[in-house]
């Protein structure tokens, strides 16, 4: 144990001098131990890389610098570093959390589009337009008032005083009307919905 | 008996190469500066 310290104490010293090596032997001889540790902290795979790179970039930093001092040993120094940052990403979640789609619940399953899909869409645009073709066998007069009062979205006041007629019978031809739409729809047999 | 117990793999958490090899050009590229006192990074490639 005491040789491996020796040996990073000796190592930290000779990439400060300028040994680039020295710093990929100790990466590779510490990987295993900060990354784990970082792990089983943050549970996921590309998290713990992302906190295993800023560390080593603190830890790279400060050995540069010079602001390194051999009073403490490298590693729990390293974890030191690694643990801070681990608070700071579960802090910067907690500000803005996040929502991962993990486990049995979907959020999916409680958001949805409420826009029609495009096959949905084609067949309400079919529908309206078979419709529009049925409603030409309804006689004149109430074909007049049924497109006032639902294409023109017309209140039955209005539609009685464009035809001068009484909103009663406004009234009456609306239900007419629709009465004759059922009979023309269940005569030719035909299926409307969506 | 012995296979169960000896046979036990034990899978090591390690981070990508890539990142590695990040971290080693990194600080190959990495050069400090000081000038009256202030520390300067500069990242050559």
């Amino acid at each position: 144990m005491e040789k491996t310290e020796a040996n990073d104490a000796f190592l930290v010293k000779s990439y400060i001098e300028g040994n680039e090596q020295s710093l990929s032997i100790l990466i590779n001889r510490h990987q295993h131990r900060i990354y784990s540790f970082i792990f089983s902290k943050v549970f996921d795979k590309d998290v713990a890389e992302d906190i295993f790179q800023d560390t080593f970039i603190k830890v790279i930093r400060t050995l540069k610098r010079g602001k390194y001092n051999e009073e403490g040993k490298f590693l729990p120094w390293v974890m030191r570093i690694a643990h801070n940052l681990v608070i700071d990403h579960f802090r910067k979640n907690k500000r803005m959390p996040k929502f991962e789609n993990s486990g049995d619940f979907n959020i999916f399953s409680v958001l949805c589009d409420s826009g029609l899909n495009a096959e949905k869409q084609i067949i309400k645009d079919q529908i309206e337009a078979d419709v529009k073709e049925l409603i030409k066998e309804l006689p004149e007069d109430q074909l007049e008032v049924l497109v006032m009062r639902i294409y023109k979205d017309m209140s039955f006041k209005e539609i009685s005083e464009r035809t001068g007629v009484s909103i009663n019978t406004a009234l009456g031809r609306m239900r007419y009307a629709l009465i004759n739409l059922r009979k023309v729809i269940e005569k030719h047999n035909l299926v409307l919905t969506n | 008996m012995a296979k169960l117990y000896s046979e036990k793999k034990v899978n090591k958490m390690s981070p990508k190469k890539e990142t590695i090899n990040f971290l080693l050009n990194y600080s190959r590229a990495l050069r400090i500066r000081t000038y009256k006192n202030i520390q300067f990074e500069n990242i050559l490639n």
